[in-house]
Parts: C-alpha cells; sequence; structure tokens
C-alpha cells in the first residue's frame, strides 16, 4: 500500500476526483488538509494522526453521564461536544422523576449517535440489543485515531481478536474500549489493544498481532 | 564628543554581520514536535537566540460561554514573554505589546485553519517567549503552526514567518537583537509556503524600492522555514512507517 507522511497543504494530485477525507480542492487539484498519513488508492485519504473526536451519525460510542436534566441525560463522549441521550431513547418506557434509577450521574453507556445537527446537538440512543448500561468489565482510553486500525478493513482485525482473546469487546469510535471476560484474558487484550494502538501507522500489523498472541499464549500452557 | 553613540556600531565587517552571517542569511533554526505530553499539539523552536514553546489545545469546549460562536471555532491566542526572558527583568503579565502581537498572530494564522469544522468550540495557541533575541513573534508565529498541525487540526496549509530588515542602508534577512534595536528598519511578515501573506508589519522607515526588496527577502526566509517546519513534522513519524524493530514491545 502506498502511504506517506503528509502535512498541512501538501499537493496530493492534480486530478480533483481522488479527493477523499482530509482533504480538499482548490484551483482542480488536491491537497491535504492534516498532518498525517496519505493513503493513495483511487480516493486519496489522509488519517490524521491526533485530533479530537467529532460524532458523526450511526457511530458506537462509551459514554459517562455526567448531568441529568428534565427529560435528558447529559453524557460525555470524549468529544468537545456532549451528547444527549433523551428519555424516549431508553429502552423502556421511564418517568422523569425516575430517570437517575435507571442511570445516575457517572454511569458508563454504550451508546449509538443517533444524529447531529449542523450547530453540533449530538442526539443519542439506546434503542439496540448490543447497546445499554455498562455493569461488568472495564474500559480503557485510546486515542480515536487509532480506532479503524483496531477494527482493521472489514471488521478483521476486531473478530480475529475477539475470537483469539476469549472476550467481549464493544468498540466506540470515540476510542473508549469495553472488555469482558476472565481477568487473565481481559489482561491479554488489554496489552493487545495498547500493542495495536501504539503501532497503528506500521505496515503489516494483523499479521504480528496474530504473532504476538501465539507467543503470549504459548508461554502461558 | 567622547561618548561614543551606541548607534555608531558598525554592523558588517569584511562584509559579514556581527555574527558571522551574510545579509540574505537566517540564524539556525532548530525545531522540535510533541515536547508537551498534557497539551493536544506543542513545539519547541529556536530561531538564533530566541526559544519559544508554542501549546494547541482544542477544539474544546468554549469558556467563558458567551465567546462562543454558533457557526465555527474561535481561536485565542496567547503571546507571553518570561520575566527572564529579556535583559532587564520584564515585568510578568499582559502589556499593551503582547497583546497587539497575540492578535496579529492570531490573525495570522486564522485564515488557514477550518474552524467552519468545529462549531461552539475554541481552539487554544499558547506561545510562551523563554529567550528573547529580536523576532520573537515570527518565532511563534512558526512554533504555532507546528503545534496546530500536530495537534491534529484541519488547515489550508502551514504559516510561517519570518522577518527582513534594514541596517546601515542594507536590506538584512531575519535582524537580530542588536540590529533590530539600533536598525533603521523591521518588517516581520508570515505567510502560506504559497505565497499568500497573512502578516505584514513596518517599524522603522523604507523607500518603495527598499520595501519591494525587503519583502523579497522576507518571503525567501519564510519558506526556507516553511521546510524546516515540513521535515520537523514528517521526521516525528518517518521511523514509525517501517515496522519498529523486531521483538522490541514493550508487552514483551
Amino acid at each position: 500500500m502506498d502511504r506517506k507522511v503528509v502535512v498541512p497543504g501538501d499537493l496530493l494530485s492534480e486530478d480533483a476526483k481522488r479527493s477523499g477525507e482530509g482533504t480538499y480542492v482548490r484551483d482542480g487539484s488536491v491537497y491535504s488538509l492534516l498532518y498525517g498519513l496519505a493513503n493513495f488508492r483511487d480516493k486519496i485519504n489522509v488519517i490524521p494522526l491526533a485530533g479530537k473526536y467529532i460524532p458523526g451519525p450511526g457511530d458506537n460510542v462509551i459514554g459517562v453521564v455526567k448531568d441529568i436534566t428534565f427529560s435528558n441525560w447529559i453524557v460525555d463522549i470524549n468529544s468537545p461536544y456532549d451528547g444527549l441521550l433523551h428519555i424516549s431513547e431508553y429502552p423502556k418506557r421511564i418517568d422523569n422523576v425516575e430517570m437517575s434509577n435507571h442511570l445516575r450521574i457517572g454511569s458508563s453507556i454504550m451508546t449509538k449517535v443517533k444524529d447531529v445537527d449542523p450547530t453540533m446537538k449530538v442526539e443519542l440512543t439506546l434503542n439496540d440489543r448490543k447497546l445499554g448500561p455498562i455493569r461488568a468489565g472495564q474500559v480503557i482510553e485510546i486515542s480515536h485515531t487509532r480506532v479503524p486500525r483496531l477494527i482493521g478493513k472489514g471488521g478483521s482485525m476486531i473478530s480475529m481478536l475477539k475470537k483469539e482473546v476469549n472476550c467481549s469487546i464493544f468498540v466506540g469510535q470515540n476510542g473508549r474500549i469495553w472488555i469482558s471476560g476472565s481477568a487473565k484474558d481481559m489482561d491479554l487484550a488489554l496489552r493487545t489493544i495498547t500493542l495495536i494502538e501504539r503501532e497503528a501507522h506500521t505496515n503489516g500489523l494483523t499479521d504480528r498481532i496474530v504473532d504476538f498472541l501465539k507467543r503470549e499464549k504459548g508461554t502461558r500452557s | 564628543m567622547i561618548a561614543m553613540d551606541e548607534t555608531d556600531i558598525s554592523f558588517f565587517k569584511d562584509g559579514l554581520r556581527l555574527d558571522g552571517r551574510r545579509a540574505d542569511e537566517l540564524r539556525p533554526v532548530k525545531i522540535e514536535v510533541g515536547v508537551l505530553a498534557r497539551a493536544d499539539g506543542s513545539c519547541y523552536i529556536e530561531m538564533g537566540g530566541n526559544k519559544v514553546i508554542a501549546a494547541v489545545y482544542g477544539p474544546r469546549e468554549v469558556h467563558p460561554r458567551h465567546l462562543q460562536e454558533v457557526t465555527r471555532a474561535i481561536v485565542r491566542y496567547r503571546y507571553n514573554m518570561a520575566s527572564f526572558s529579556v535583559e532587564e527583568r520584564k515585568r510578568p503579565g499582559p502589556d499593551r505589546r503582547s497583546y497587539e502581537l497575540s492578535k496579529v498572530s492570531r490573525e495570522a494564522l486564522e485564515p488557514v485553519i477550518l474552524t467552519s469544522f468545529f462549531p461552539r468550540s475554541v481552539i487554544d495557541v499558547f506561545v510562551e517567549v523563554l529567550q528573547a533575541d529580536a523576532g520573537t513573534r515570527t518565532a511563534g508565529i512558526n512554533a504555532a503552526a507546528v503545534a496546530l498541525a500536530d495537534a491534529g487540526i484541519p488547515m489550508k496549509s502551514m504559516i510561517s514567518s519570518c522577518a527582513a530588515g534594514k541596517v546601515a542602508d542594507t536590506i538584512v534577512l531575519d535582524p537580530m537583537k542588536e540590529e533590530d534595536n539600533f536598525g533603521q528598519a523591521d518588517l516581520p511578515i508570515a505567510m502560506t509556503p504559497g505565497g499568500d501573506i497573512t502578516l505584514m508589519q513596518m517599524d522603522g522607515g523604507l523607500s518603495p524600492d527598499e520595501f519591494h526588496r525587503a519583502v523579497e527577502m522576507a518571503m525567501k526566509g519564510a519558506r526556507d522555514i516553511y521546510e524546516l517546519q515540513r521535515a520537523a513534522l514528517v521526521g516525528k513519524y518517518s521511523q514509525m512507517t517501517e515496522p519498529e524493530r523486531k521483538g522490541a514491545h514493550a508487552c514483551d
């Protein structure tokens, strides 16, 4: 794969049609908007190496309730913008007065971004089987820019990981990851994820992770 | 008259300047990226005797609330000189000069930042001058531009900045302290590598012809600095495009 470190304003292509994420077009040429790694495929995408998580519709995220209003939970989603979880988006029908019995301040939830309006009002939902409050396991935080690498192409990395370490894993696009399993399995999962985060920008990562897991398991049994 | 007026010092010796540079030569520049762990992006720069550190935070929530803009992010830039940065102790805190420099530096960077990507948020830039030797605003802008890129903030291009001046009726690049204090003119500029100027100030006097030559010279200096900024940013991750040394995982 053709990859290269670029800085903002670098000329990437003279064909405006190849403009992808993290790029812009001026006078028919494509330039980089970000400091990051440029991927030259049909489209040219620039993946940032740093930056804040900006929520988008459909993103799975892990949040922490930080306030309760009349009909909304205000949720910290590790972003400049807070998430709003409306009472009607809770899987059960509940009354305003008993909101804090279900989700109190400090509760962690696996949730999904339902919609984001142009003023960055972020609406969340819990209406899905895989979503809901976190009651067991642990949540770890990585940079959100490494999440695509943790998931892998078409989910290849994460499905391999789930199988190999024997844990339930929920990856939030905001860089928070929930893992649940036996203490030993969680420890291995944690170390593997830290390794992926640190080497996210390198080539042939999946193979090295497979090797790493093989070695780790070999020493254990 | 016995007491020698300080303006009488000779700026050139055998065609070279007091520190041995040619008229169109920059002082040595050193740029380091990502020097602060707590900031979202940071940069340390040395340009001759100037030592400047820049930190970028954000985009993040705006406090106080009434400053926030509904359609775009606001940019705040704070230029500050440490009390020990100059020979005579500088009274700490903001003063008329630092307010002005904060404003013009912010306006030098704002045109390239895509503020519309982050409505209702703020991008904070802090520039601390640790040691001053003429040209701290240009060093601050150079450091801030690198720190903004390091923070992952989308920008149309980088910004680089450089000054030209006039001493002993000669146009010189990147004046140092003596040339700035006792020279005839100082002209700092900031620009994109494409040549769009986002800051231009002038102190002293230049004829139209001298002005054009000074701008040309400062622009060339800024382009050279751009190459150094670029090299510093690319250098931070260049060793990483290849897999790291085998078996050296911290997890082992």
